[in-house]
């Protein structure tokens, strides 16, 4: 592997892995906060697949840098702007209605990413990819389920579902948008042309909110700027908050 | 919490080398599909079983303790319903 191409792959395995780190650490917020004991553990869980994933990505970042940084370091060590994340994972955890939106958007999208980063011709990327695939399948289900429930359910929800879907649309566009740096590896079968997942990711979301009798918002307006450290005030407090222990006493065991 | 407005299910986990589905718990939920799910969740997620029924808790007749006099104090002094009341031939090796 060339040297660009090394350092390309690095930061795509970074990036993968901030997506899931943030992502898992904001649906750890649910944990003893969900709205009943069985969904609290359910939610739990999926917090806990993003947390693996995010260690596998930040473990395989960690190998191809081979300067000594470990997976914690990754996680750990880094400030906001060194974060290399999609803007909808930081989003704060909003009410349950909003939670449940952002996870239906993010999970129709790795549905259709992970398969095709599974054909990656990188075999690390691709045996994640892998492994992942079942964990999003399931994810899917259950954020669908749920937004169909809210959506479709009480005066209440409904409205709290569609504030949700209205408020976090302009982030998505940002999911399907390349660097220079995805787009040489795009070029080279490594990494997955996410330009081309928009259709098809609209097209499900669309038949998903339509059935949950809300509307789909018209593409106003887009806010990008995770993928070069360009942040929302949301993701300093969610590092602050997870990276304090491991901050305060380096090295910590127990 | 909610838990009140929502129902009350059985659930019966069959494990890897298990041939039949055992009781394993009970979980609230909105209908059997959550129920599925909760259930996989809840009760399966150390890799306990492969296969997963649900029911509704209210669906299940169950007896009563006042019962157990009539259902099955007769039995007590049944004994010859057990196989092993009965001398076997010395040609029968297994039983």
């Amino acid at each position: 592997m060339s040297d660009t191409l090394k350092d390309a792959t690095l930061e795509y395995a970074v990036r993968l892995g901030d997506d899931a780190n943030v992502l898992g650490h904001r649906i750890s917020e649910w944990v003893s906060r969900g709205p009943f004991l069985e969904e609290d553990i359910a939610y739990a869980n999926v917090a806990l697949d993003y947390i693996g994933r995010a260690r596998m990505f930040y473990g395989y970042a960690s190998e191809l840098a081979n300067d000594g940084r470990t997976e914690d370091d990754f996680a750990y060590m880094r400030d906001d702007r060194q974060y290399h994340n999609l803007l909808l994972m930081e989003m704060p955890r909003g009410d349950f209605a909003y939670s449940q939106v952002r996870q239906l958007f993010i999970d129709v999208y790795y549905n259709l990413l992970l398969p095709r980063l599974a054909e990656s011709r990188d075999d690390t990327l691709a045996a994640i990819a892998a492994k992942a695939i079942k964990e999003s399948r399931y994810h899917l289900r259950r954020s669908r389920d749920w937004v169909l429930r809210l959506g479709d359910g009480t005066e209440e929800s409904h409205r709290r579902t569609q504030a949700a879907v209205d408020s976090l649309w302009g982030y998505t566009h940002e999911m399907f948008e390349m660097d220079e740096t995805e787009r040489l590896l795009a070029d080279s079968g490594i990494a997955v042309d996410t330009t081309r997942l928009r259709d098809e990711w609209h097209r499900q979301v669309s038949s998903i909110l339509t059935e949950a009798t809300l509307s789909v918002p018209e593409d106003g307006w887009a806010v990008r700027g995770g993928r070069i450290g360009y942040h929302t005030e949301n993701l300093g407090h969610l590092l602050t908050e997870m990276q304090f222990v491991h901050r305060s006493y380096p090295g910590c065991q127990w | 919490m909610q838990d009140n407005a929502l129902e009350l299910f059985e659930v019966f986990i069959r494990s890897k080398r298990g041939l039949d589905h055992k009781h394993v718990g009970s979980l609230h939920s909105e209908d059997h599909e959550q129920a599925l799910e909760y259930a996989r969740d809840v009760y399966t997620r150390r890799s306990e079983g492969v296969s997963i029924w649900v029911v509704k808790s209210s669906d299940i007749c169950a007896s009563q303790e006042d019962d157990a006099e009539d259902f099955f104090d007769p039995n007590d002094d049944k004994p010859y319903r057990h196989a092993t009341y009965y001398e076997l031939p010395d040609a029968v090796n297994n039983m």
